[in-house]
């Protein structure tokens, strides 16, 4: 199941929804909202996606994974907009037969949605200034909010 | 052929909305999109170096031919998690 949502993340369903009798592990993955990055304060993070698209490779994601891993269930949950400190901006749960799967399908599919599913975070610092983040690139979208 | 892109994050702050219409040759690859939309919107072209093309909400390759029907945006480096 993926989803992309503006509501917070409800990991203890997320959790429910994976957990079955056929698995005897389940991995639960959150993506949270860090204060200090490098010495830098946030105050918050605001996401923006492309959603047709951010649903698509989510799903495909999801595919390859249970191509590649016996999972038994998965959840993916993306939030979008504003996300507060602390609080979760991405979800990943998997439920397998035995743990090793569970973490290394875990682990891979978060790393391939920071990857591949468009879906961008805006650092809002705590200066007062706001930035889009673009990993590998020297774009500098700073700008007073 | 009059193509509409839609831009996401950085692409959208540069270039002041988040379509625009460009004016491309029929059959037009997407390397030539790239050409075009650089021409038109020089603050575009740091970004747009490390940026994908997707073309009906997939990523498309560089000799993609367009249509006039195709969806088409501009995707910068992600960020999500």
């Amino acid at each position: 199941m993926v989803q992309l949502t503006h509501n917070p993340i409800d990991a203890a369903a997320a959790v429910a929804h994976v957990q079955t009798s056929a698995a005897g592990a389940v991995v639960l993955f959150l993506g949270t909202t860090r204060e200090f990055t490098e010495g830098r304060q946030t105050v918050r993070l605001s996401y923006e996606s492309y959603p047709k698209m951010a649903e698509r490779k989510l799903a495909e994601l999801e595919a390859a994974a249970c191509e590649r891993w016996p999972i038994a269930k998965c959840v993916l949950i993306h939030r979008l907009g504003v996300v507060e400190l602390g609080e979760a901006s991405v979800l990943v749960a998997v439920s397998t037969p035995h743990r090793k799967e569970a973490f290394a399908a875990a682990q891979w599919l978060m790393d391939q949605i920071k990857k591949e599913v468009p879906i961008w975070k805006q650092e809002q610092w705590a200066d007062g200034t706001a930035g889009w983040v673009h990993p590998g690139t020297e774009v500098n979208s700073a700008d007073s909010p | 052929m009059r193509l509409t892109i839609q831009l996401f994050a950085a692409a959208k702050q540069f270039a002041g909305k988040g379509k625009i219409e460009l004016e491309l040759d029929e059959r037009a690859t997407v390397h030539q999109l790239r050409e075009v939309l650089v021409a038109e919107y020089p603050e575009l072209r740091l970004l747009l170096s490390h940026a994908r093309v997707a073309v009906n909400a997939d990523y498309a390759l560089e000799d993609q031919e367009l249509r006039p029907s195709d969806e088409i945006a501009i995707i910068p480096p992600v960020s999500g998690g």
